[in-house]
């Protein structure tokens, strides 16, 4: 069969008006929880995984996948209107939307942040359809020490690449990848740094780090920041829609920012903020007046979004066909998976392929949901800025506390909730990136297995992992990824670098 | 735009040192540990405990990292950010914790709304509390009858729902 005929057959799974329902939550609650400050998709898909553990599976991925698409969406409300990104990558839109919002522009501009959305969401969604198989392909022939070699690559990027240091970001992956070895090991079953605590044999649950370190240790970040006034929110005056002109200077930047955007999501180089700041450097120099960029261009809008949206979209290419997350929420919907007994990989799609191309044709679904959602509810998403902050907050710990209450009732797993939340919130005072620790507890015992399994095969030759090509060159780039920034930091040129810092999603 | 603050220069980096004597710390535990575990490796040559000692082995060298940065750059050092705020959610959390199981799901979830809030500057109490109970309770309601979600009960619960 070819993608097309698994595309339909994908479609007429998402069509089922059970998954339309579950999508349908999901890009809502996405969308509010984008246009929220505070919370991200990441910290939103980790809440849910404990009330999904009941629920149809299919069903459960597709809600997190739509929460993600969701959050791409509204995070661009927040930007334009608040000046504040909702979610870390939509930090380019706040520059440009913002200022249009403020001469009054604030309509066009969300409009065609929808749009655009809208249009990558949809043109990224197909390209991972089309590619996926391919990837799938290249994946079998894939060994144990080409694994390795990729999880090693995913560790630097998401850790060293970026960031204003490489030695807080690696700091960060090790305290991952410590928290990684507790419980028992997947290979012999022995027991590790468990110190005789029963609940600690099950290792520690992505959920109870991302919650403790996105909610409580965000939480405890803003509240220490004390009351920094009322931020004015920008009314959305006139029409949302665009003028024959919005529209002429507008497609163009949504074609280029997809076309930027997802071979960066799908490449491991962690997160979607790098695709966006590119696309907006891309528009700036292609534009008939840059002298209008930093006073409300419209392109600096449209390319931006449409690459946000076309990463995540990406994203999922490396999270689906090698089960490989690159960013904190695809490390989040890694764990849903898990959760229900799925591994993503070349498998998955030979083993339950109505579960993965549902999942595919759903987005594009999504897609179309939020569009609708986006659009002419837009000042019902605006309303949502104007909750107070301690309703919010404590509305947001509630919760959090609720998730990990339900899934593992102890007070050893609550204690853990308290003090990585604690860690979480000292890690954002002193400037240490908070993505790669969750990165590094999933990936950790992944990387560990992959290398133990290399390292068998070869009886114990540590030269089988570079002794083919692919696994080689993976390294090589890894080690150039690690190597390249540090000396541009020591030169003086890591502000570029700062600039580009994965924070959550 | 939100000011935020963050360290600012100051030599030489206190919190750098105390930070490679956390990671030291964690390091030196590790490669214990994974010292700890009698195992030959079989095959692979390493075996459970020697991923343990890697990680160890990183931490020490991340551990120096930092003391070699402090010593140069020290570019952290005044910090003010209000540790008050922070202190009423911890001890939210705190009671959570420790009343969850003697008084339910209901009361110590209300009780820690009710410090969030004041955390946020929502100081009077008399307001927060009600409403984090009767959050908390329909929370209760919602997910522990409706979508079978074990949550711990005290009496409160027991009157309402039974036991």
């Amino acid at each position: 069969m070819t993608t097309f005929d698994f595309l339909l057959q994908g479609l007429a799974v998402a069509m089922d008006p059970m998954i339309l329902f579950y999508a349908l939550i999901g890009v809502t609650l996405g969308t509010a929880v984008g246009v929220l400050p505070g919370i991200g998709p990441a910290l939103t898909v980790a809440l849910l995984l404990p009330v999904t553990y009941g629920l149809d599976p299919a069903g459960s991925l597709i809600m997190f996948a739509g929460i993600y698409y969701g959050g791409m969406y509204g995070g661009s409300t927040t930007s334009i209107l608040l000046n504040t990104p909702g979610e870390s990558a939509s930090i380019v839109t706040a520059l440009e939307g913002n200022k249009m919002a403020r001469a009054g522009r604030g309509g066009p501009a969300l409009a065609t942040a929808a749009i655009g959305s809208f249009v990558a969401g949809l043109l990224a969604t197909l390209a991972l359809a089309f590619l996926a198989p391919y990837v799938v392909k290249l994946a079998l022939v894939f060994g144990p020490r080409e694994y390795f070699a990729l999880m090693l690559l995913a560790f630097v990027t998401v850790s060293a690449a970026f960031g204003d240091s490489t030695l807080k970001g690696l700091t960060s992956l090790f305290i991952g990848l410590s928290l990684a070895l507790v419980g028992i090991d997947q290979l012999t079953g022995q027991a590790r740094l468990s110190f005789g605590v029963p609940e600690l044999l099950d290792g520690v649950e992505v959920t109870t780090l991302a919650v403790a370190l996105f909610a409580i240790g965000e939480a405890l970040f803003v509240a220490s920041q004390g009351n920094v006034g009322v931020e004015t929110v920008e009314a959305v005056k006139g029409s949302v829609w665009m003028t024959r002109a919005d529209w002429a200077r507008s497609w163009k930047p949504w074609l280029r920012g997809t076309a930027i955007g997802f071979p960066i999501g799908a490449m491991p180089a962690g997160g979607a903020e790098i695709g966006t700041l590119l696309s907006y450097a891309t528009e700036k120099r292609l534009a008939k007046n840059p002298e209008e960029f930093g006073h409300g261009a419209i392109e600096g809008v449209a390319g931006p979004e449409a690459a946000n949206n076309a990463s995540a979209a990406g994203t999922l290419v490396p999270l689906l066909t090698l089960g490989l997350p690159t960013s904190a929420t695809a490390a989040i919907l890694l764990a849903g998976f898990q959760q229900f007994g799925l591994q993503p990989g070349p498998l998955l799609f030979a083993t339950s392929p109505q579960l993965v191309w549902g999942l595919i044709a759903s987005l594009l679904i999504a897609n179309v949901m939020l569009l609708v959602l986006n659009l002419p509810m837009i000042r019902l998403w605006v309303k949502l800025l104007t909750i107070p902050r301690h309703w919010l907050y404590a509305g947001i710990l509630l919760f959090s506390t609720l998730g990990t209450i339900g899934m593992n009732p102890s007070p050893v797993e609550l204690g853990m909730l308290l003090i990585f939340g604690v860690m979480g919130f000292l890690m954002r005072l002193y400037g240490y990136p908070i993505a790669p620790v969750v990165v590094g507890l999933i990936l950790g015992p992944m990387a560990e297995q992959q290398l133990r399994r290399a390292l068998s095969i070869s009886q114990g030759d540590w030269t089988t992992l570079v002794s083919t090509p692919v696994a080689a060159g993976i390294l090589l780039v890894a080690a150039l990824a690690l190597i390249v920034p540090l000396v541009m930091r020591l030169r003086g040129k890591g502000a570029v670098l700062a600039q580009i810092a994965s924070d959550e999603d | 735009m939100t000011k935020v603050y963050i360290a600012t220069e100051r030599r030489p980096n206190g919190a750098a040192f105390i930070v490679a004597a956390g990671l030291a710390a964690l390091g030196a535990l590790l490669i214990w540990q994974g010292g700890a575990i009698p195992d030959k490796g079989g095959y692979a040559g390493i075996g459970s405990g020697d991923v343990p000692k890697f990680v160890g082995y990183g931490l020490l060298a991340l551990a120096f990292g930092h003391v070699w940065s402090g010593l140069r750059h020290g570019t952290t050092g005044r910090l003010h950010p209000q540790f008050v705020p922070v202190l009423w959610i911890v001890a939210g959390l705190a009671l959570q914790l420790v009343l969850l199981w003697p008084a339910g799901f209901t009361v110590a979830s209300g009780l820690l709304f009710a410090f969030t809030a004041a955390g946020f500057g929502k100081r009077n109490l008399g307001l927060t509390l009600p409403i984090g109970l009767a959050l908390s309770l329909l929370i209760y309601g919602v997910f522990d009858q409706l979508l079978k979600l074990k949550l711990p009960a005290g009496l409160l619960e027991n009157l309402i729902f039974g036991g």
